[in-house]
């Protein structure tokens, strides 16, 4: 047995204390530590058949078709937020990219960065979400990697994942699909992930309750494939700069114009609060639990059915059509009646003073 | 939601548009002092509903766009000094300075940080007592109390790493200004709603009468706009220059008297450079003597330092009205969102910034648009 350093009557001992609270370079050492951080902290929660397997790649069946991958870094601060974490967020955001494709989703990988002095109980609460969202969306998480830098090179941890999804031949929706007539749909009301992230930073002096909205997008795909197939012409999970960027792509990409009725767009009264105080616009705030549908105006109706029939797509409403007219852009009807550009911004939303 | 939704009513605006369009006899040229007044405009479409009836001159009104490159040069000159915390509103990190804006000194290894408060940068100051605290002290006397406050708080509390960069302008000076040019065409001002909650409007009661142009105290949301302008339409129509007051549910005439107070025992009236514009006589707010303390130019020696601005940005004419910002040669060529050369191109409540998107809107490419 280890003797406790420190403890009275012993000797202080040089080698890393295994018993710690907290991640120490010695976990990514690829020795001893690593060995018991993947087997205490990781497979509990995230193990399968595949990544039990531990060899240096997983195999796996992935049938006679094409497939969809995706991959995403995540970043985010703060790492727990109201609403979910960076473990949740990493599943749901490279989940809902692979389903958007009209992928669905089988597989996850992994990798973490972890900063030396993580406390093991954030670490833990982590990958139980993962472990929680992977579960919900039927996925196995079947490779991963941690690595672990010095303390002050990363903020706590940092999460990549990819997924991959199985692709059905006959159901294809893309960016390039949207034709004029066609109906937007949006699947519930915008703005909470990005106004949680910002109210939960520190240094700003508002209190919301604002939760973020990251979910799992999956079902709602689902019941949009079955009921109508492949009239689903373009999907979008509208996350960094918010639905006005996600229909600006979609515009460029099919060479279409978008037409919004601002009335239509759903915006919690906390986040457009917010919003207002902050001098922000809704439309450009990252959403990470709604998506965008665009499908043929005589499909509308069952689409916008089907995602009622889930509980995440409740409060789906149709939001504009798509036009033959200003292609490559997004206009905003006004509540009064006016128009103007939605357009791209050059950067991140800035905060303006007055 | 409450004192929102109440003054964005569709059927009220569209009744208001239809009222100023019968009273209208003739095009009426009316300028907007506020660049959160410019916003409400643009992000509304409200022009083109007015049918011709009321022409909008985007004003001087927003900090963002008059700030002078001079005190930019200077920002960026402080943030990218290592000892220094360098703390702003959002929208001042886009402005190009000569050489680059706050964001690219921030992604050089400046420290640059975005509050939303004075008393916010006041906080990191007692934080960060081994480092320099700066704040960019912009804005009209709307945001000159706040900041008024901060100074007088770190005085207080005997906060010694505090300082700011200040580059307060006042509204009153910069109207006389538009109005005396031999070339105006400004026949009607939208007082800025939120600098007469601080202020009131006794001073502009010399100004109306001097030039005989009707100024209506006016709030931001779009029935508050619509309501000014029909107020100024009708004022023109009927030959008056009066000083009215649209914001009742925020302006009284003398303003908000202990925040005045404020604001003249901290800051003192001194001429300021207005980016675009040039010197006007009086319009700018600097620390008082016994506050130079927390001056950040005379606490890192900037006091000297001048700039000019490239002559090819023809900001100045477009924020007097006299240019349109599609007329201007750079518009849409070496000047855009992207790589703007003057500050509205950059400011989403920036003049050119909005032609710019509303051209593309119209079909017309950028190239056409220009002469």
């Amino acid at each position: 047995m280890r003797e406790q350093p420190g403890a009275p009557g012993t000797l202080i001992c040089p080698a890393p204390h295994p018993a710690a609270d907290r991640i120490q370079l010695g976990h990514g050492s690829g020795g001893k530590l690593s060995a018991a951080l993947l087997r205490d902290r990781f497979l509990p929660l995230l193990g399968n058949e595949v990544l039990c397997q531990g060899g240096d790649a997983a195999v796996v069946p992935a049938g006679p078709g094409q497939i969809a991958v995706s991959t995403d870094t995540f970043v985010v601060q703060p790492i727990e937020f109201p609403g979910g974490n960076i473990g949740s967020l990493a599943v749901h955001g490279t989940l809902n990219d692979v389903a958007m494709m009209g992928g669905r989703p089988q597989y996850l990988t992994a990798g973490f960065i972890l900063e030396e002095g993580l406390r093991f109980e954030v670490l833990d609460r982590v990958v139980e979400a993962m472990a929680r969202s992977a579960r919900e969306a039927g996925v196995q998480v079947i490779a991963g990697d941690t690595k672990v830098v010095e303390r002050g090179k990363a903020d706590g941890l940092y999460i990549n994942t990819t997924g991959v999804g199985l692709i059905e031949p006959e159901f294809r929706p893309a960016p390039d699909r949207a034709r004029p007539g066609d109906q937007v749909l949006l699947s519930g009301p915008i703005g909470r992930h990005g106004m949680a992230i910002m109210a939960a930073r520190e240094g700003l002096a508002f209190e919301t309750e604002i939760s973020s909205d990251s979910a799992c997008l999956v079902p709602l795909v689902e019941a949009l494939r079955s009921a109508i197939g492949d009239d689903v012409r373009v999907l979008r999970d509208p996350t960094r700069g918010g639905v006005a960027s996600a229909l600006n792509e979609i515009a460029v990409a099919s060479g279409v114009g978008v037409e919004l009725e601002e009335r239509a767009i759903p915006v919690p009264g906390p986040v457009l609060a917010a919003c207002e105080m902050l001098g922000l616009d809704p439309l450009y705030v990252a959403n990470e639990g709604v998506l965008l549908a665009i499908v043929p105006a005589a499909r509308a109706a069952a689409a916008l059915a089907a995602l009622h029939s889930h509980p995440l797509g409740s409060r789906s409403v149709f939001i504009g059509r798509v036009v033959a007219q200003h292609r490559g852009l997004v206009s905003l009807s006004t509540t009064i009646g006016g128009s103007r550009v939605v357009d791209t911004l050059p950067g991140d939303q800035l905060p303006r003073i007055c | 939601m409450k004192y929102l939704s109440e003054y964005r009513d569709g059927e009220v605006a569209r009744g208001l548009i239809q009222r100023i369009r019968r009273a209208a006899t003739r095009p009426w040229v009316l300028m907007e002092v506020c660049g959160g007044q410019t916003h409400t405009i643009v992000r509304q479409g409200l022009t083109e509903l007015l049918g011709g009836a009321v022409e909008m001159i985007h004003g001087p009104g927003c900090p963002v766009c008059v700030t002078p490159l001079e005190q930019i040069d200077k920002a960026l000159r402080l943030a990218a000094d290592s000892n220094v915390i360098f703390t702003s509103f959002g929208d001042m990190l886009r402005v190009p300075g000569s050489e680059c804006d706050l964001l690219q000194v921030r992604a050089r290894g400046g420290q640059v940080r975005v509050v939303y408060s004075p008393l916010d940068a006041l906080d990191l100051a007692v934080k960060h007592p081994d480092k320099q605290v700066v704040f960019f002290a912009v804005g009209f006397e709307t945001t000159a109390p706040a900041n008024a406050m901060a100074v007088w708080r770190a005085r207080q509390l005997g906060i010694r790493n505090f300082s700011m960069l200040v580059s307060h302008v006042t509204v009153p000076p910069a109207m006389e200004a538009i109005l005396s040019a031999p070339d105006n065409r400004v026949q009607g001002f939208l007082a800025a709603g939120h600098v007469c909650t601080v202020m009131g409007w006794t001073e502009y009661e010399p100004i109306a009468e001097r030039y005989r142009v009707p100024i209506i105290v006016t709030g931001f949301e779009p029935l508050d706009i619509l309501e000014g302008m029909l107020l100024a339409v009708r004022q023109l129509e009927e030959g008056r220059h009066e000083v009215e007051n649209q914001y009742l549910r925020a302006v009284r005439r003398q303003g908000t008297p202990a925040a005045r107070e404020l604001v003249s025992r901290v800051f003192r009236l001194v001429d300021r450079k207005w980016r675009g514009i040039g010197e006007i006589p009086g319009s700018g707010l600097a620390l008082r003597e016994e506050f130079a303390d927390f001056d950040a130019e005379y606490r890192f020696g900037l006091e000297a330092m001048q700039v000019s601005e490239p002559v090819e940005c023809r900001a100045g004419d477009v924020l007097k009205g006299r240019l349109k910002p599609v007329q201007c040669p750079a518009f849409g060529k070496v000047c855009t969102p992207e790589h703007p050369l003057g500050a509205p191109m950059v400011s989403s409540e920036g003049a050119c910034a909005a032609y710019y998107n509303y051209g593309r809107f119209r079909g017309e490419s950028a190239e056409m648009a220009a002469p």
